[in-house]
């Protein structure tokens, strides 16, 4: 596989909805992460407005019977954004994501990826059963050249921060299925990508789990664990709890049919979910979910 | 071989969990577990009694020596142990070279057709005409070839015991997740790493199930080598057929419990060194 052309030049020229300022709505802000270990050195980071990470021109997937998987789409994700991506099965989500990874190539139009490194985390957790949690973290880093001392001290680090200490000497089979999840978020996040996929990867867990899961995979954006992140979901909550922006997608074809921009900053508390403005987007969000494809 | 106990084996106890589960509320269970293999044993020896001794007319009884006798004669007699357990020997070194060359050779084989698609295409038929020709067909080629000693026994043993190591090996490496796949293809991971570091460890449960099965076949292979291929030191085989055209059939069964027991040796023996490799994927890693 060869990468596509490192270019963001046309990042700025195209129209898209990409807004240009930091999103600091007034009257935010009383969350403080109840997480001690969190927000040390990053003093207000921004979330937007950074270089393009990955940008969608008139991309468009195509199967070779006609198919169209994915409509055209215009989308640039830049440093800073985390967007997700809610819609029906089969409207494309999966398509989107594996456009922007240049595992699929787009039938027409262009997918230009600027991010340096890609990592790309399934439903699945996809890991080797032969190897412990800490080889399994220490796979891409090992097996993409890194050296040794490097790679090892940055599994150890990702393993204390996914909270997996402890666990290091454990096999995948040994674990519960939300454990295996942050073993497959370590091992993608110590390459430090500049572009985070992440394709329903909490679909599989039960309700708590997959809190937990939102609150510290939020708490690794936030650490700057990853440049930017498209993170597609089922759920609307998930979405809108993680986000700086929430994509609508509607099937046959797949399109983006809305865009919601989300005013919360970072850090966010747990308790988000619970505050009024939350719920209220979350609705409208939902809301524009169900309606589908009607304009 | 015993059976399993709870606490045996600690390495691969967590493998075997799921086997043994349903068993350990159930503790009468594993006392008929033992008794009933030992009781069909025991029916099957009295079968073998009265057959031997109250059907078989005594001038007839060469056809099915009793238990006792096939002992007394073939095992505990120094002279016809010594000429049995020497064949035994020569017959498991033509098992294991041919079983080695099997392995070696088949993994080489599976490994170049799962890397193109083009060297699977075109080499995959050979190896399915290698597993239907019959081999007794190949015998007069292979004589001619490589004379009628060690090493023509070796060649019928790699013909029978080849494909179940390529079949299995390449149905472990091209059963890999695509998941995987994928992850290895987005971080550009050389084939060569690919391979060792993912299809190989993913291919071993399914490789190793071949190699069992090639394990019990190279006993065959080399025993029905023996047939043909008479000439240097006598193998199992070569007793057997001897033993037959003598009517010496105490000695005739002894040979072929013989050549039973080594096939079982075999397959077990590679049942448990599987056991022992993929066993250790459950639980917690040792050291």
């Amino acid at each position: 596989m060869s990468r596509r052309p490192h270019s963001a030049r046309s990042a700025t020229t195209h129209q898209d909805a990409v807004p240009q300022q930091a999103r600091r709505p007034p009257g935010e802000d009383p969350s403080t992460p109840p997480r001690a270990c969190s927000d040390g050195d990053e003093a207000g980071p921004e979330y937007s407005g950074g270089a393009a990470a990955v940008a969608f021109r008139g991309a468009e997937k195509r199967y070779p019977d006609g198919t169209v998987a994915l409509a055209p789409i215009d989308l640039t994700v830049r440093d800073g954004e985390f967007v997700s991506v809610v819609g029906a099965s089969g409207c494309g989500k999966s398509t989107l994501l594996r456009l922007a990874s240049g595992l699929t190539s787009a039938s027409a139009g262009t997918v230009t990826v600027a991010a340096e490194t890609i990592s790309y985390v399934f439903q699945d957790p996809t890991l080797l059963p032969w190897r412990s949690v800490r080889r399994n973290v220490e796979m891409l880093a090992e097996l993409t050249g890194m050296s040794r001392e490097e790679h090892r001290r940055r599994a150890s680090e990702m393993i204390e921060l996914v909270g997996l200490a402890g666990f290091e000497r454990h096999r995948p089979r040994s674990l519960s299925g939300g454990m295996r999840m942050r073993v497959s978020l370590a091992r993608s996040l110590v390459l430090s990508p500049g572009l985070f996929l992440l394709d329903e990867p909490f679909g599989a867990l039960d309700e708590m789990s997959r809190e937990r899961l939102n609150r510290e995979l939020l708490r690794l954006f936030e650490l700057r664990r990853f440049a930017a992140a498209i993170f597609v979901t089922h759920s609307v909550s998930e979405a809108v709890f993680l986000s700086t922006r929430v994509l609508v997608m509607s099937p046959r074809p797949g399109r983006l049919i809305a865009e919601f921009e989300v005013p919360f900053g970072y850090p966010r508390a747990a308790d988000l979910r619970f505050r009024s403005d939350f719920t209220e987007l979350t609705a409208a969000v939902a809301h524009r979910l169900r309606e589908g494809g009607d304009e | 071989m015993s059976t399993p106990q709870a606490g045996m084996r600690p390495a691969i106890g967590r493998g075997l969990r799921a086997r043994r589960s349903p068993r350990a509320g159930r503790p009468r269970a594993s006392r008929r577990d033992r008794l009933a293999p030992a009781a069909l044993f025991l029916i099957i020896l009295g079968i073998w009694y009265f057959i031997s001794l109250v059907i078989l007319d005594p001038d007839r009884r060469f056809l099915l020596p009793s238990p006792d006798a096939v002992v007394r004669v073939a095992f505990l007699d120094g002279h016809n142990l010594d000429q049995l357990l020497r064949a035994l020997w020569l017959s498991t070194s033509v098992a294991l070279i041919g079983l080695c060359v099997s392995i070696a050779l088949g993994m080489v084989v599976a490994i170049a057709m799962s890397q193109a698609r083009w060297i699977e295409k075109s080499v995959y038929p050979y190896a399915v005409i290698l597993q239907t020709i019959p081999t007794l067909a190949m015998v007069p080629l292979i004589g001619f070839w490589f004379h009628y000693g060690f090493s023509s026994r070796v060649i019928v043993c790699v013909l029978i015991a080849l494909f179940p190591v390529i079949s299995s090996t390449l149905f472990g490496l091209q059963s890999v997740d695509q998941g995987m796949l994928d992850l290895f293809r987005l971080h550009q991971i050389p084939r060569w790493r690919r391979l060792v570091h993912l299809q190989l460890p993913a291919a071993m449960p399914s490789t190793f199930a071949g190699f069992q099965v090639s394990a019990g076949l190279s006993v065959v292979g080399a025993v029905v080598g023996d047939f043909f291929f008479k000439q240097g030191s006598p193998g199992i085989g070569v007793l057997i057929d001897l033993y037959r055209a003598r009517l010496q059939s105490e000695q005739l069964f002894g040979a072929v419990i013989l050549a039973s027991l080594l096939g079982v040796a075999f397959f077990t023996f590679f049942g448990w060194l599987s056991r022992l490799v993929t066993g250790r994927w459950y639980g917690v890693e040792i050291h």
